[in-house]
């Protein structure tokens, strides 16, 4: 059985189909990239995954779940115990300090347990800026302390929607590395990008258009390393 | 986890957890001042209203009865007599601490040198009296007639006066008038047995008929008439519970139709039928009864300023909650970013409730003991601008007020509690 199954998942605002009778599936342990146009319904997608929105139409099965029937308090759990998520803006809460943000998430799940945030901020290589504030860091550090924070209590899928949008490329680079090593610890990752680079990393893309699924490529020499990006 | 959250909430939303504080506060306050002032003004209201004379007069009971029966306004019949002997028993009912003051009045008719026929009144103005119980105290009739205004000299002082020592009188302002008398004038009175020369202590102006007539000590009255040891009526200014439906039944059938439970409520409590019934117990041959229009306009009064106080302690209330709510809903929609974060990352809608009314809850305690202070203060403005006196503190005040805060800033807070349940992450994660 696929860790996360779509059978024609539709979307509707409306008059507007932001997703058109999507199918997917995706194995335990896979890469995807999911690219397309804006407005063609990618973070649509990533929300109904996410347990953060529910599909007009259509079933979505989470590791067995099946969570278009589930109430809004129950897709929290669910969202809690398998899912991680990243976005674009970077959205820590501004007030805590690094290390709590990511004991927020623990919070949540469980128990807040500093050493573990610790050691989870030290993965994502920001073991000494721990007790910074968020206006004390860079994006690209704020953008780590998310994928720590989305990590923390161990998700069955990683959730990025536009990660490095707002990054540099050097930041960009880090947080891919980042991707490579959860994926070969064993991570489900969906990644949500307008970047080729980062797309072509993973084992397969899937591109939408107009809420469409309409091409799907897999990567045959699939190594997780970015190639290096010529320099105009 | 949950404190720093609530801390960092804190700090970053001084200015409006502080709003928020200062508004329970002053809803608070004027509750704790309307609230105290209301438990302890009942007395105190009553004691003010005790200025405008007795709320009890007593009458021998043929005079009673007649009076009743041909609606004479103090009519007097021959021969009915309260005894001066008997009026230190008053102060041995069971409501005696409620008597505030008493003095007995005998009515004669005397000639004036001039042939002129004026009513003397005797009475008592700061009579000592010793009770069988030990007791000692001074009563009189300068509290019963507090409107007066002496015009000249000042309130007869019976202990002052010594033995041989003329006695001394007062005398009304027509009166002084038409006989050119001022204070310090004798004036001798031929009553039906005898005749009295007194030492004019002072003109009064009563404002009514009294200022045709000569008020005079009690005994010099009782020996111009010739009853020695007698009164006609008396005048008891007591604190008085406001009538309810029980103290109505028992004066309309009544106290023999109470039950025997009813009747210990009743006779247990200072309603002015039950003072009076404890008088005629007491006074031999004596009617009691409540000068009507004061003692039920006390009552009306009392229950009005109750009701008004109520009514400006609820519309604080609601004023303050009305408040909070803008304030609350304010600093959550500020907050929609955060709240919206921290249920993508799993938290239900009953912990960012639970985390929310923690912060309200905590600031509405603080303000609201800020306020109780505060408020307490304002009892006392009140208590000394309005009846002169402090408001003492009620610690029944400190539980209803922390009720009303807890109410207050919950109430105030729903709106806000309904909008976060109403947010969905989807829409503040993606910056839409
Ligand atoms: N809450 C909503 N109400 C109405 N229309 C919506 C809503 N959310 C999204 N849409 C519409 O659905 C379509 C798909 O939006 P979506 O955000 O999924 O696009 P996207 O692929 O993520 O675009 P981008 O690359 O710009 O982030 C858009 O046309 C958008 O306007
Ligand atoms: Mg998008």
């Amino acid at each position: 059985m696929s860790l996360l199954e779509l059978k024609n998942v539709s979307k509707i605002y409306g008059t507007l189909r932001a997703l058109d009778h999507v199918n997917m599936r995706v194995e335990a342990g896979e890469w995807v990239s999911i690219m397309g146009p804006s407005g063609s319904g990618k973070s649509t997608m990533m929300n109904i995954i996410g347990c953060l929105d529910k599909a007009s139409e259509g079933e979505v099965l989470l590791d067995g779940t099946l969570i278009c029937a589930e109430t809004a308090d129950r897709l929290t759990e669910i969202r809690r115990d398998k899912i991680g998520l990243i976005f674009q803006q970077f959205h820590l809460i501004q007030y805590l300090t690094a290390v709590e943000n990511v004991m927020v998430a623990q919070y949540y799940h469980s128990m807040p347990d500093e050493k573990e945030a610790l050691e989870a901020l030290a993965r994502v290589g920001l073991k000494d800026r721990a007790h910074h504030l968020p206006s004390q860091m860079s994006g690209g550090e704020q953008q780590r302390v998310c994928v720590a924070r989305a990590l923390i209590n161990y998700p069955k899928i990683l959730l990025a929607d536009e990660p490095t949008g707002n990054l540099d490329e050097a930041n960009e680079r880090i947080v891919v590395e980042l991707f490579k090593k959860l994926h070969e610890e064993g991570t489900t990752l969906i990644i949500v990008t307008h970047d080729p680079e980062v797309a072509e990393v993973a084992q397969r893309t899937v591109v939408l258009r107009d809420g469409r699924l309409v091409k799907e490529t897999v990567n045959e020499n699939f190594t997780g390393v970015m190639k290096h990006r010529k320099v105009e | 986890m949950f404190l720093r959250l609530v801390r960092g909430a804190f700090l970053r939303q001084w200015k409006k957890m502080l709003m928020i504080g200062v508004t329970v506060a002053l809803g608070a306050s004027l509750a704790t001042a309307m609230l105290n002032v209301m438990m302890d003004v009942g007395d105190k209201v009553n004691q003010e209203l005790k200025a405008y004379g007795a709320n009890i007069t007593v009458v021998p009971k043929s005079t009673a009865v007649i009076s009743d029966l041909y609606e004479v306004e103090g009519g007097i019949s021959e021969g009915a007599y309260l005894r001066e002997d008997e009026l230190g028993r008053i102060k041995t009912i069971f409501w005696a601490f409620n008597i505030v003051d008493f003095a007995p009045l005998l009515d004669t008719e005397v000639t004036l040198p001039d042939g002129s026929t004026v009513t003397a009144v005797g009475s008592w103005y700061n009579h000592h009296l010793s009770l069988p119980t030990g007791e000692e105290l001074d009563t009189g009739l300068p509290a019963l007639r507090a409107w007066w205004t002496v015009t000249e000299g000042a309130w007869i002082d019976e202990q002052a006066r010594s033995g041989d020592e003329a006695p001394a009188c007062m005398v009304g302002a027509l009166l002084a008038e038409r006989m050119s008398l001022h204070a310090g004038d004798t004036l001798t009175m031929k009553g039906t047995h005898g005749e009295e020369t007194c030492v004019i202590a002072a003109v009064f102006d009563a404002g009514a008929e009294e200022d045709g007539m000569i008020f005079c000590p009690l005994d010099v009255a009782q020996r111009l008439s010739g009853t020695e040891g007698l009164l006609t009526s008396m005048e008891v200014s007591a604190l008085t519970t406001p009538d309810n439906d029980l103290a109505r039944k028992a004066q309309r059938q009544g106290p023999e139709s109470l039950s025997v439970a009813d009747y210990e409520t009743w006779y247990c409590t200072a309603y002015v039928s039950s003072i009076c019934f404890q008088i005629q117990e007491v006074i031999t041959d004596a009617v009691a009864s409540p000068v009507r229009q004061v003692a039920e306009s006390e009552g009306a009064i009392m229950e009005k300023t109750e009701l008004l106080m109520i009514l400006i302690t609820v519309l604080a209330l609601i004023g303050a909650a009305l408040g909070i709510t803008n304030l609350v809903t304010a600093s959550v929609m500020e907050r929609s970013g955060e709240i919206g974060l921290m249920k993508a990352i799993g938290a239900t809608n009953a912990r960012i409730s639970a985390l929310i009314i923690a912060e309200v809850l905590m600031t509405g305690i603080l303000g609201g003991a800020a306020g109780y202070l505060a408020g307490f203060g304002f009892a006392q403005i009140i208590g000394h601008t309005v009846f002169s006196s402090g408001v003492e503190m009620k610690p029944m005040v400190i539980p209803i007020v922390a009720v009303l805060v807890v109410i207050m800033t919950l109430a105030g807070s729903l709106p806000a509690i309904r909008f976060l349940l109403q947010l969905r992450p989807t829409e503040v994660l993606h910056g839409r």
